[in-house]
């Protein structure tokens, strides 16, 4: 009973953004008065929703594929091999999860932006980059641990280079890791506030950082039709969490 | 086991990234914070704490950052209990709806409470209609809403981190204190509280470093009389352009999570010894 208390506290504000999404009214409310999709609509007519859209997406992607490209190899060296400092070197990998955001958005912004000139796009991907990395480390050496490493010595005593036996031999067999991992580091990037908020500049910046900015001056229903888009998005990848690394990775 | 030397050079590019992206930027936010004119100085410091409004922010912070967490274990323990008790489907059912409002965009979970909370929101209206009160009250903006707000940010992470601890406690434990005569308070307090402590210490350092660091939360459930660290540092950098200031704030709160993670670390250890 008390469970299902917490459950409905954590359900019930979810369900009346999404109502108040589909109202007629002007203004937010619930229940919504009759039944519309013009706020739907509305979020194509904010110019400025369209383009941070479309960056916040662009820069997911990239620098998901710009971690996974450093990220697997690490995750593979840390868990196939012992070296000297390899405990120190697997807490420095995980560690920009432990560095609060905001911290590190203004040091970026203080360090790359202010003090090296670097353009405020490159900085922004660069810091989403890093936060992204942990994620990225933590699920690829997870899926590794399940990895039959004897399969890859076989394929090098058969002859294979050590390259060749990791793309054809080892990349294959963790597929659904390199998959889960791109789809949580993609989330973490795409909804993250406190790096990105110190990165934006002219023309640039996310869809949370303008979403945030919106709700201070505007309050009606395009926000939560938005954010009725971002839960949908939500599910559709969770969806593939848990086709991949099943969701009870959560629970660890 | 395998041993090698050229992992050093899998590892280098990720290295390399990281020392410059994250290792030199942070070193120089903290550097700067103790460079005077003649030499290192905790000068600013000094400043900083004999501001009575910073150090407002700063016992505010802390504050909020406990209640969040005691709020999350007292909501989150028994939850996360009954959770651990349930068949593997129902509890699969279980762990979705709270790794959704997870994974659920910070900008969302806190918007909808503006609709909740608000002057003209749903408990506002509700309250009206049911002539419970005659103006609308003030739930937005304050102390109060910032607090719900972070509950309902961390609560899942709470019943994530206990549940995966839990799920563990065999069954056959429970049966056998119960077979022996333990009342199901005593089974509680003796055999599954005891076995929950690492989930809770875990549970428990996300929740408060997550509180004490969050931005987004507090700035828009937040007013202008509630500002916590991570608004002060967005002030301070961005407003006032303040940047020794605000790098005083980014270090301060870096020190804080690392005394909180270090401290409720040892506690635990000393709990299980």
């Amino acid at each position: 009973m008390f469970a299902l208390l917490v459950y409905l506290f954590l359900i019930i504000p979810l369900i009346i953004i999404t109502g108040a999404a589909f109202g007629t009214d002007e203004y937010l409310r619930f229940p919504p008065q009759g039944f519309s999709l013009k706020w739907l609509a509305n979020i194509f007519e904010v110019e400025m929703f369209v383009r941070t859209f479309k960056i916040s997406l662009e820069i997911a992607v990239l620098g998901t594929v710009l971690a996974l490209l450093v990220g697997i190899p690490a995750a593979y060296g840390l868990s196939r091999y012992d070296f000297v400092g390899k405990n120190f070197l697997q807490g420095f990998f995980l560690s920009p999860v432990l560095v609060p955001g905001i911290v590190f958005g203004f040091s970026l912004l203080n360090f790359l932006i202010i003090k090296y000139e670097m353009p405020v796009y490159t900085s922004l991907l660069i810091g989403h980059t890093v936060i992204i990395m942990p994620y990225i480390i933590r699920v690829i050496s997870s899926s590794l641990e399940n990895f039959d490493y004897s399969i890859e010595e076989a394929a090098i005593s058969l002859g294979a280079s050590k390259v060749k036996t990791f793309f054809v031999i080892v990349l294959p067999n963790i597929t659904s890791g390199v998959i889960a991992a791109f789809i949580l580091a993609f989330i973490n990037s795409f909804n993250n506030v406190p790096v990105s908020i110190f990165l934006t500049g002219p023309g640039i910046s996310t869809l949370p950082i303008q979403m945030m900015s919106y709700v201070e001056y505007y309050f009606d229903p395009t926000i939560a039709a938005l954010s009725v888009v971002l839960m949908v998005m939500t599910i559709i990848l969770m969806f593939i969490i848990e086709k991949t690394l099943g969701l009870s990775y959560f629970a660890k | 086991m395998k041993k090698n030397v050229y992992v050093y050079l899998l590892l280098l590019p990720g290295l390399i990234i990281l020392l410059l992206f994250l290792a030199a930027p942070l070193f120089s936010t903290v550097f700067r914070t103790f460079q005077g004119n003649e030499g290192l100085t905790l000068a600013k410091y000094i400043a900083f704490f004999k501001d009575s409004y910073n150090r407002g922010v700063y016992i505010r912070t802390l504050k909020l950052a406990l209640l969040t967490t005691l709020i999350a274990v007292i909501l989150g323990f028994p939850t996360s209990y009954y959770i651990s008790r349930l068949s593997r489907r129902a509890r699969g059912l279980y762990i979705i709806f709270a790794v959704f409002p997870l994974l659920t965009s910070p900008v969302v979970r806190s918007f909808s409470w503006m609709v909740i909370l608000g002057k003209n929101g749903i408990l506002n209206s509700i309250l009206l209609k049911l002539n419970l009160i005659e103006e609308p009250l003030r739930l937005l903006y304050n102390e109060f809403s910032i607090v719900i707000g972070l509950v309902y940010l961390f609560l899942p992470l709470m019943i994530m981190s206990l549940v995966g601890v839990m799920e563990n406690i065999d069954e056959d434990l429970i049966e056998a204190a119960e077979s022996l005569g333990a009342t199901r308070r005593e089974v509680f307090i003796r055999v599954i509280f005891p076995l929950s402590i690492p989930g809770l210490i875990v549970g428990s350092v996300l929740v408060f470093t997550g509180s004490i660091t969050a931005y987004t939360t507090p700035q828009l459930l937040g007013g202008s009389n509630t500002t916590v660290l991570a608004t002060l540092i967005y002030q301070n950098a961005m407003s006032l352009f303040d940047w020794d200031t605000a790098s005083v704030v980014a270090t301060i709160m870096i020190l804080t999570t690392v005394f909180v993670t270090f401290l409720i670390n040892k506690l635990s250890s000393r709990l299980n010894a």
